[in-house]
């Protein structure tokens, strides 16, 4: 992709939040006079501040690159993580685990663990988060210097360095409450950055009708746009319905996912595990100022979060229509390619003659090519002479391969003047960015409490945790930085991400859930049942394999046992099989081993040990079950209009 | 914590809001994607959400951050 030129306009856009995001950092450093106020923002934000930034913590990278990337590879099918995945998930959370997490006055998630279990449950789980949280704000960041390198031409280096220095300063300066925030901010400027885009794809793609049926010709040739292999034809909804193609069977829909693999893979053990038990949005519900907002916190989130597929999914599928559409002049962009190699591939289409000279022009680029583009771009050349760059547009046509991860930024390119593009930009930033505090923030707080305090520095005063909360700060950033060149092997960055959630979440919410809510779960049970359940994901990875693939990091290294139709069927089965792993294990050793806490040291921990909480003095409105109740139905009603 | 939030989000988007529509006024031919003064619209969007916001920080009662 050519790097395109910013004018005043843009930049001045782009300063302008930078200047209020930093600024609000700093308006909020007077505040910041202990360890709490800093890691914990001590429990003082309303309720709809802390919904907004439990989603817009979650609008990283994953969000607006990864799920446009799965809207064009996937289709409408996607909008499973949230319809099926996302809103039962914090339904629940807010109507059962909410009241254990914030009524325990635990200060994170592994701090609950230890109260519930022991030291060893903690530790694993907080050795295990932060790994998990570096990872994803490494992710996070490589996506954003990827971006500012094609889209600006900056340097990669210098673009990680710049952005993360952003996030350094605010989160140094204010803390959880500054990332919290800023998190809202963020969120309107996503939302405000990316309607516009979505309304002039659509408007291009001539509505919500064209666009289906465009996309009913890529289901039933998806060869054409180089989506799927030469020969795979799938039914024509394959794009545009959530439901036939995944009961139809793995071979019938894209994802190559069954029912069973969706609903209790995504639906139940990936989602559950993600939405209730990863710390970086339950530490924006814990930040709440009681347990009212504090439970309300997930459902506020839940109503934008219902409808985000319309804003992050559409625009894929706008791409994979439009790229049918040979009179729009649009396709998703292959993978960048360098213009070295351009170079030599214009003279050898120049210079070509005899049989292999496809052959030799798919060398100089380094890959796939379609024969059949490349052989008439040489006879359009043979007959008139091209200019390089009318070739070099041909050769771009002529790639076989595409780089999802930039669909999103190509329909920025294509539709934004001046000025609306400084706006799309600044809203792709701030979801980098946004990514990127909320895992430094949850990285901070866990192992300042969870692992300095627990086994380092036990009874320092609060001035040392605070300061070592700060260096903290800057150490989880430099490590993010080694994790973002991991995460760049990857070309969609959603299935590294859950592969990673599918090692350390999926059995996790296994252990949640027997220890809320059954009081005969043992310590003993739990971290053995916990543990296993680690390894044996990272077993069911080592000895399968989806299809395409070669064993190694991908899967199948130790031997390949099973094979998937897809990565993406790969990693719920994978969830799947570790959550009963855990969920049996934790069973068993629980019944064998003896109980170490009393129902008295359980109160407050257990359901059937705590007080069920009245809530029939609040408005009708205020109470979770009953708002629980109206979002799952507004859930299935979205879920049927896509069937 | 003693800074209300919509202080910051109104006063930036009445600020890009301005900026963009201003923008599209000035440099209307700049300023269109398939045929429509696209920054004029939503800057127009922009500002009225940024002045929603601020008069929402100012019923709210709170007064604007000194720093």
């Amino acid at each position: 992709m050519q790097a395109i030129q910013l004018q005043w306009i843009d930049y001045t856009i782009l300063i302008a939040y930078v200047a209020f995001v930093i600024g609000i950092g700093l308006a909020l450093s007077r505040y910041m006079k202990t360890s709490a106020d800093f890691l914990t923002s001590a429990r003082s934000i309303p309720t709809w501040v802390t919904g907004l930034a439990f989603i817009s913590a979650n609008l990283g990278a994953l969000e607006l690159v990864g799920m446009a990337a799965s809207g064009a590879k996937y289709g409408i099918s996607t909008a499973h993580f949230y319809w099926v995945g996302a809103i039962p998930a914090m339904i629940f959370l807010a109507v059962f685990m909410m009241p254990f997490y914030y009524g325990s006055k635990a200060r994170s998630v592994p701090e609950y663990l230890k109260m519930r279990f022991d030291e060893r449950v903690r530790a694993l789980n907080s050795f295990a988060f932060a790994v998990m949280t570096i990872f994803a704000s490494g992710i996070s960041m490589n996506a954003l210097a990827k971006l500012l390198h094609s889209l600006l031409g900056w340097d990669y280096n210098f673009a990680l360095f710049v952005s993360s220095g952003v996030v350094l300063l605010y989160v140094l300066k204010g803390g959880l409450t500054s990332a919290i925030y800023t998190e809202v901010l963020q969120f309107f400027m996503i939302v405000l950055g990316f309607a516009p885009v979505v309304y002039l794809g659509l408007k291009d793609v001539g509505g919500w009708h064209s666009m289906n049926s465009a996309l009913q010709t890529v289901a039933t040739n998806p060869a054409a746009i180089y989506l799927k292999d030469a020969g795979t034809t799938y039914a024509p909804n394959a794009w545009t319905s959530a439901w036939q193609p995944v009961l139809a069977g793995p071979t019938h829909n894209p994802m190559g996912v069954d029912w069973f693999a969706m609903i209790f893979g995504l639906g139940f053990v990936l989602s559950f595990g993600y939405w209730c038990t990863n710390f970086l949005v339950v530490q924006r519900a814990m930040a709440a100022k009681n347990m009212t907002a504090a439970r309300n916190t997930p459902l506020v989130a839940a109503v934008p979060k219902m409808f985000f597929p319309f804003l992050v999914i559409v625009p894929g599928m706008i791409a994979a229509a439009l790229t049918t559409l040979p009179d729009k002049g649009y396709r998703i962009p292959p993978p960048v390619i360098a213009q070295a190699n351009y170079d030599k591939a214009i003279a050898d289409v120049k210079n070509a003659n005899g049989a292999d000279a496809v052959k030799i022009i798919g060398d100089d680029l380094g890959k796939k090519v379609d024969a059949g583009k490349i052989t008439s771009l040489i006879a359009a050349n043979t007959a008139s002479k091209l200019t390089n760059t009318q070739i070099q547009q041909g050769l771009y046509n002529s790639v076989a391969e595409n780089d999802y991860d930039g669909v999103i930024l190509s329909l920025v390119k294509k539709y934004c003047p001046a000025g609306l593009l400084g706006l799309a930009l600044t809203a792709l930033l701030a979801s980098f960015m946004s990514g990127m505090a909320g895992n430094v923030t949850a990285f901070n707080t866990v192992f300042t409490y969870d692992i300095y305090q627990a086994y380092f520095a036990k009874g320092k005063s609060d001035a040392h945790y605070m300061w070592v909360g700060k260096v903290i700060t800057v150490v989880g950033i430099l490590l993010s930085i080694g994790a973002a060149y991991f995460a760049s092997m990857y070309n969609n960055c959603m299935d590294i991400i859950q592969l990673v959630f599918g090692f350390v979440n999926a059995p996790l919410f296994a252990t949640f859930l027997l220890g809320m809510f059954w009081k005969r779960t043992t310590a003993t049970g739990a971290f053995l049942g916990l543990f296993c359940g680690i390894g044996s994901s990272a077993l069911f990875h080592a000895l399968t394999i989806a299809q395409g693939n070669t064993p190694g990091i991908k899967g199948g290294y130790l031997k390949v046992v099973s094979t998937f139709p897809s990565e993406m069927a790969q990693n719920f089965w994978l969830a799947a099989f570790a959550f009963i792993a855990c969920f049996t294990l934790t069973l068993v050793i629980s019944m064998a081993t003896a109980r170490t806490k009393s129902d008295a040291d359980l109160k407050g921990l257990v359901y059937s040990l705590t007080p069920k909480i009245v809530d029939n003095n609040a408005p009708i409105y205020q109470r979770p079950a009953v708002v629980g109740v109206v979002l799952l139905i507004v859930c299935i009603i979205l879920n049927l209009i896509f069937w | 914590m003693g800074l209300d939030i919509r202080w910051p989000i109104g006063l930036m988007f009445t600020l890009i809001g301005a900026l963009l529509a201003g923008f599209g006024l000035v440099k209307g031919s700049e300023s269109v994607s398939l045929g429509i003064n696209i920054n004029l619209i939503w800057g127009a969007v922009l500002l009225v959400f940024g002045v929603l916001m601020l008069l929402g920080a100012i019923k709210g009662g709170k007064t604007p951050p000194s720093a």
